[in-house]
């Protein structure tokens, strides 16, 4: 299901992908076309695409822990922003109390985990998770265009 | 992804073609695991066709890394890493923790 209106902004448009890794190029091909629409630079493009994987492979792991369910991604171009929306009804996940990862220990002391949520903080301008037992999980992330 | 390995008798190289994330990074865990049980413990990692690296693939790096330091036994080296993932790399903290090589010939030389 794709959903979009006029080419100037603000542009929405909506896909739903099944809740599974297999998923994550298709994601990652449909958040990439609305970036590079939105005129974000390929590092900025990469960015989006990073933090967009990161945060389905914390849905489908996470929330769906590897069951069936849908991720439903939308993304709205607006003039100085491209706002990216993610909502599943997996079970609750809140990655705002997780801490960030200590990336100056040794090798052998290096964590394997938390660095997801970390790309997410650090490459887009804002992170925001929401949950309502009605919708249940929404996230919202946003990058600004450069001036 | 698409994983390629040629077997050197110092290393081996590893060429990884597209996309390493969640659903990909299993594969290149499971190639390295079986080269590591059969006692390889030098990689060259040749990124240049890679796409993308997402924490999953880290993850496989790191743990490798880890695996063949051990005992002094080994190391993974990377190299002609595109600079979208140089930078992934960058911001995980992970420079520090390879050697990177701008071709593939004097990473093999040198591993």
């Amino acid at each position: 299901m794709e959903i979009s209106n006029s080419s100037t902004p603000p542009t929405t448009v909506t896909q739903v992908f099944p809740g599974r890794c297999s998923s994550l190029e298709k994601i990652a091909e449909f958040v990439r076309t609305a970036a590079q629409q939105a005129g974000l630079d390929d590092f900025a493009t990469y960015q989006v695409e990073t933090a967009v994987d990161e945060a389905c492979s914390n849905i489908i792991e996470h929330a769906y822990q590897n069951t069936e369910g849908e991720i439903i991604c939308t993304c709205r171009e607006e003039i100085d922003r491209l706002i990216i929306t993610l909502q599943d009804q997996g079970q609750p996940f809140d990655g705002s109390n997780i801490p960030e990862p200590d990336l100056c220990c040794d090798l052998e002391s290096r964590s394997n985990h938390g660095l997801g949520l970390y790309f997410m903080r650090k490459w887009m301008d804002e992170v925001r998770f929401e949950y309502d037992p009605a919708l249940g999980n929404k996230l919202t992330m946003i990058k600004r265009k450069e001036k | 992804m698409e994983i390629n390995t040629t077997t050197y008798k110092r290393c081996d190289l590893i060429t990884v073609t597209g996309r390493i994330d969640s659903a990909t990074a299993p594969q290149l865990s499971d190639t390295l695991n079986a080269l590591m049980e059969e006692g390889r413990f030098r990689f060259v990692l040749d990124l240049s066709g890679t796409t993308f690296l997402s924490s999953a693939g880290l993850r496989v790096l790191i743990n490798t890394q880890k695996n063949c330091k051990r005992y002094n036994r080994g190391e993974v080296v990377l190299a002609c890493v595109p600079p979208n993932i140089h930078a992934a790399l960058d911001l995980s903290g992970f420079v520090p923790l390879f050697r990177f090589f701008n071709d593939v010939i004097t990473a093999v030389g040198n591993i």
